[in-house]
């Protein structure tokens, strides 16, 4: 596993609040990310979890605290955030691959348009990470044409093409058919090994335990208790955390 | 049906007008409604509020007014020229613009309802590699939507075909106003010209339909 550095993470969230009309869905939250980190984010479904990962790169607006990222808060608007989003990947739990758009012309379309790469620099680059993802054969198709699992393959390549400085998994093998998860948990594997700093949010709990630096478990909207994954699925320190376990690990 | 061989370089002079009235104000209908329908949707609400008025304003008022008041009120008031001594050339403009003024409100609001289609997992992606607002809608947004809506622009389109002769109120000599001359010229023919130039609209507006009927079909977005 790669060095982590405690004392200058990437990421830094404090006291981030965030409402949905009545609902507190982020309540008080404090995380850091650290470069290189693989953080799992598991918790019951409207944790929170799925917003936690969304105000990280400003799909969703927070009402109160701080989120910096590599040294900077976060941008509120116009071409400062437009670049902060292109150093933070996204993999979306519905993949989200542009539709009137060829497996490669998503990929190179971040590249040309917001790098101003040239096209054919983009391409050479995109194919290789098609290849890197195993789908390289499918560059010219249109992304109805691929099975689920081929479709957030690309979107992992399409993120990856950025150079991102870090990726956010937002569930990104719940939409999938099962025989389709590992070849995506796969590639996500390979890019934890590689070093690129992740939060995943998943329902995963194997690939949460091989390949996590530290397991977040969020519930009702708060980071109830983390640590590695050997502490947190063996000796879980809170009750909430017990509870939720014995939910999922029995069967 | 004499009367129609006779004058048909005149029939045809018309509807050559008739195209030309359609052509550029399609154009320009086109392009302003999709700015209109990028304002109608953008974050600002400066933009979205007047976006809002002028659609609402030009959609509801009848083209006759608009393209008359084109003519006296832009024409003869306020002195808009296009050219100082060809009157004809004038009023052909003039009514270009009443005639865009009034389709692109149309245009926008079929263009707003193809964006409301594109799911938005699309635009939030285009947001998270890093696209500028303006970047989402152009390269991925518009595209998206412009091609589910193809079939009821093609609509607008027939539409602004038949709406054209409306510019017959400020004097363009286009079908309908070059068919009320001949009527006057030829009183025993009435019904032959008359169906002569109804012919000439369904020649104009039938391939139109087949076009966008098939250019629709092609160009859809599999999900």
């Amino acid at each position: 596993m790669t060095e982590i550095s405690g004392s200058d993470p990437l990421v830094r969230l404090e006291g981030v609040n965030k409402h949905f009309g009545p609902l507190h869905v982020l309540r008080d939250i404090d995380l850091s990310v650290g470069r290189g980190e693989v953080v799992v984010v598991i918790g019951p479904s409207g944790s929170g979890k799925s917003t936690l990962c969304r105000v990280i790169n400003r799909l969703e607006t927070i009402d109160t605290g701080t989120i910096v990222f590599d040294g900077r808060e976060l941008p509120a608007e116009g071409r400062a955030l437009a670049r902060l989003r292109s150093e933070v990947g996204m993999v979306f739990q519905s993949f989200n691959l542009f539709s009137h758009k060829t497996i490669l012309e998503n990929v190179t379309l971040g590249p040309t348009r917001v790098r101003k790469v040239s096209r054919q620099q983009a391409e050479q680059r995109g194919m290789e990470l098609l290849e890197r993802v195993g789908i390289a054969t499918q560059a010219g198709k249109y992304p109805a044409q691929l099975s689920g699992g081929q479709q957030q393959r690309a979107a992992i390549a399409r993120a990856l093409a950025m150079d991102p400085k870090m990726i956010l998994f937002d569930e990104p093998t719940s939409a999938l058919d099962p025989e389709m998860v590992q070849e995506v948990l796969d590639v996500m594997t390979g890019l934890a090994r590689d070093g690129m700093t992740m939060v995943v949010v998943t329902h995963e709990m194997g690939f949460a335990r091989r390949a996590a630096n530290r397991i977040v478990f969020m519930a009702d909207g708060q980071v109830v208790e983390e640590g590695s994954p050997s502490e947190f699925f063996t000796q879980p320190s809170t009750e909430r955390a017990r509870d939720f376990l014995s939910k999922i690990l029995t069967h | 049906m004499e009367a129609v061989v006779d004058e048909l370089p005149v029939i045809l002079g018309a509807f050559w007008l008739t195209v030309k009235l359609t052509v550029v104000s399609g154009v320009i209908s086109l392009i302003w409604g999709i700015v209109l329908a990028a304002m109608r949707v953008s974050p600002l609400p400066v933009l979205r509020g007047a976006g809002a008025v002028y659609v609402n304003v030009l959609r509801n008022t009848p083209l006759t007014l608009i393209i008359v008041f084109c003519g006296l009120g832009l024409g003869t008031v306020m002195s808009v020229q296009f050219s100082r001594d060809d009157l004809s050339l004038n009023s052909f403009w003039l009514s270009i613009i009443g005639l865009s003024a009034y389709t692109s409100a149309f245009v926008c609001e079929v263009v707003r309802s193809g964006i409301n289609t594109v799911p938005l997992g699309q635009a939030e992606a285009a947001r998270a590699i890093g696209l500028t607002f303006l970047q989402t809608l152009r390269l991925v947004i518009l595209p998206q939507a412009v091609r589910t809506v193809i079939a009821p622009l093609g609509s607008l389109l027939n539409a602004l075909v038949k709406n054209t002769t409306v510019a017959a109120a400020i004097g363009v000599m286009e079908a309908a106003l070059r068919m009320k001359n001949l009527f006057d010229a030829h009183g025993d023919a009435i019904i032959p010209i008359f169906l002569g130039f109804a012919a000439g609209f369904v020649v104009l507006t039938l391939p139109l339909n087949l076009l966008s009927g098939r250019l629709a079909r092609r160009l859809a977005v599999v999900r």
